[in-house]
């Protein structure tokens, strides 16, 4: 009879869930993150602090909350993170000045929730996502955002990328060009490989600072329904017991 | 002999609860309303969402208190409040999430029990006013559901408020005076998040406390139904108890502690594992702060609403205003109303009712979800078609129900209930 429940419950809801996001556009890449890798997550907050904290807050996570989630000493904390502020409760704030729209367009968002709102295969496309176009203010254009404001900040580890374009014909059978990918056109610092688990350690960390309680949200539950299995076996055994006279 | 003093308390016992039952029903309201409340002893599954229904309506009032404690209902700090509830206030991310999962396990709750009802005839006389007293608190519920979305003050809580406030002013000649009344300004702003968040916690609950109350007292004085759709008190015992039922005391309160636990197994199951449902229960535009000057990609009501804001978007614009669609999607609630009366069977049960009952709650049931899964979708493609389809269908569904249900065959129905499981 329960599984009758679970069966109805799931019939219910697989219909709306396979229908949750779905975007036009070029097809981003898997992310392949994993918030239980305290390692990554390391590496994610030094890159965060290196090249996106300058013009990038985390308004919502705290410093102190960050050393004691991903285990790094308040003294490594002090000496490797912090650059903007120097008491471990302050949330991470940026160094950009009010003005800041008037550099880019527009102000560098806050990524606290960003890897919530958009999602870590977008974030991780985004990072690999820049090539170059002469006709944008920064010299970059990138494949998922059009005409994004940013600049290519890490084109220093992982090179220029030129636009790959494909022939196409509309619907009235002219010619147009498509843009479908990028290719690397000159090297960076870092070998691809390098740069591909610099910007997945990146954004599981951003992953991370849009819900840092994740982890211990998901180790809970697996107690949670443990204890809820016992529960119901009891309840079941109890309702028998009563109606066993019932017929 | 002088007569034993204080007579008419003489059937009330000693102690403590003799003491309150002097003074208050304690006793029987507890014997009346459970203890002695006689419930037909073949309740199946489709029995278990009454109960759920209230425990989660007293999940949201509890974890409600404790997010009002944090929550702040003003324009400039409700996203960050929220933010604040999720990182900073002990447990506040278990509270969060156990009152926003909630919302969407209530309806999901209320669709299966009011299921139910189409099921087996619950709605049918006498039971008119119990199946009444539910569609409001359905109406309540979802007035609830969509004030409780605009408060996290996302991007979408703002632009579905946009859009569903706006839907006021279709109407003629009010219509903008209205949406201005709603808002309290000329846009959504401060004012309207702050209007929300009183209805919200205060005056929607406790209409929904009064309708409750008034939903199961209704049903107490004239009885449950059962899924064979007859009536328990025919045949009645020496003691006048009937010889179908139980007492809700202790049968089915174990009963439906074991249909607590199945349920909590999969509602802490989303809690834990999946609290935004693949950005069903919790949609992903919703973690940016309101933004007036930039829309969502694509505004969607909360999955709960989205079959009747498929049938909204499924009206075409006539003589110049959509004012239709707007009425297309209030009938269908008002519809709802009705069904005791249109519903002319014989028989309550779906077990001895014919095949075009049958028929037609199926292709009603499917149709509802085909809406519910449009109105998640870009209208384009097939979706406006499907959705304009299923439209016609949920309202056959109703309209055509004095028909299809007079034509309809009936089997016997037996005397006695058929067993339990």
């Amino acid at each position: 009879m329960i599984k009758r429940w679970v069966l109805v419950t799931i019939a219910l809801f697989s219909a709306g869930a396979a229908t949750a996001d779905e975007e036009g556009g070029i097809a981003l890449s898997k992310a392949g993150t994993d918030i239980s890798n305290t390692e990554s997550l390391q590496r994610g907050a030094r890159n965060f602090m290196n090249y996106c904290s300058g013009c990038h807050s985390l308004k919502y996570l705290r410093y102190n909350r960050l050393a004691a989630d991903l285990k790094i000493p308040e003294s490594e904390l002090a000496a490797d993170l912090m650059f903007t502020s120097d008491k471990a409760f302050d949330t991470i704030n940026s160094s950009m000045p009010k003005d800041s729209e008037a550099w880019f367009g527009k102000s560098p968002p806050d990524l606290s929730l960003m890897a919530r709102e958009r999602g870590v295969d977008y974030l991780y496309s985004y990072l690999k996502g820049f090539y170059v176009d002469k006709t944008r203010p920064w010299g970059v254009n990138n494949l998922y955002l059009p005409s994004a404001a940013m600049p290519d900040v890490l084109a220093e580890l992982h090179g220029l990328q030129k636009p790959v374009f494909k022939n196409e014909q509309d619907e009235r059978g002219n010619a147009r060009m498509v843009l479908v990918g990028a290719d690397a056109m000159t090297p960076g610092s870092m070998k691809p490989e390098e740069y591909d688990q610099f910007v997945r350690d990146t954004v599981n960390f951003l992953d991370y600072a849009g819900e840092p309680v994740k982890n211990k949200r998901q180790s809970m539950g697996v107690f949670v329904t443990l204890f809820l299995l016992v529960f119901f076996a009891f309840a079941y055994l109890l309702k028998k017991e009563y109606w066993k006279d019932v017929h | 002999m002088p007569a034993a003093p204080e007579s008419a308390n003489s059937s009330h016992g000693g102690g403590l609860i003799g003491w309150i039952d002097q003074r208050f029903p304690l006793t029987s309201l507890w014997k009346e309303h459970v203890a002695e409340y006689y419930a037909p002893k073949n309740f199946n599954f489709w029995y278990y969402f009454g109960s759920l229904a209230l425990l989660i309506l007293v999940n949201q009032l509890v974890t409600g208190i404790f997010l009002t404690m944090n929550y702040k209902p003003s324009s400039t700090e409700a996203f960050s409040s929220i933010e604040y509830i999720m990182r900073d206030v002990d447990w506040g991310w278990l509270i969060r999430y156990m009152h926003s999962t909630g919302a969407s396990a209530f309806f999901i709750v209320i669709y299966l029990h009011m299921f139910r009802a189409l099921l087996y005839g619950s709605h049918r006389r006498p039971r008119e006013l119990v199946w009444i007293f539910g569609c409001l608190i359905f109406l309540l519920l979802m007035a609830e559901g969509f004030m409780g979305y605009v408060l996290p003050w996302g991007n979408m809580s703002y632009w579905g408020a946009q859009v569903i406030v706006s839907l006021f002013g279709s109407l003629p000649y009010v219509g903008g005076f209205l949406v201005e009344w709603i808002r309290g300004d000329y846009y959504i702003a401060d004012a309207t998040l702050n209007r929300f968040f009183a209805l919200h916690v205060a005056a929607l609950p406790l209409a929904l406390i009064f309708l409750v109350v008034a939903h199961i007292m209704a049903l107490h004085e004239v009885g449950s139904n059962n899924p064979d759709g007859i009536d328990i008190k025919k045949h009645k015992d020496a003691q006048g108890h009937p010889l179908d039922g139980v007492p809700f005391h202790p049968y089915y309160t174990v009963k439906d502690t074991m249909g607590v636990a199945g349920f909590l197994l999969l509602f802490c199951g989303v809690i834990f594992f999946a609290p935004t449902f693949g950005g069903l229960f919790l949609e992903s535009p919703n973690f940016g702060p309101a933004n007036a000057l930039q829309t969502p990609p694509h505004i969607a009501p909360v999955w709960y609403f989205t079959p009747f804001y498929a049938m909204l978007r499924a009206v075409p614009s006539f003589a110049g205003t959509q004012v239709w669609g707007v009425m297309v999607m209030g009938a269908s609630i008002v519809v709802l109303f009705f069904v005791p009366w249109l519903d002319r069977s014989p028989v309550k049960s779906i077990r001895y009712r014919g095949p075009m009952y049958k028929i037609m709650l199926t292709i009603f049931v499917l149709s509802f979800i085909s809406l519910g899964v449009c109105g998640l979708k870009p209208p384009s493609g097939i979706y406006p078609t499907v959705a304009k389809v299923c439209t016609v269908l949920y309202f056959a569904f109703f309209l055509l129900m004095p028909w299809y249900t007079k034509l309809d065959s009936v089997k016997p129905v037996p005397e006695r209930v058929t067993g339990h499981d």
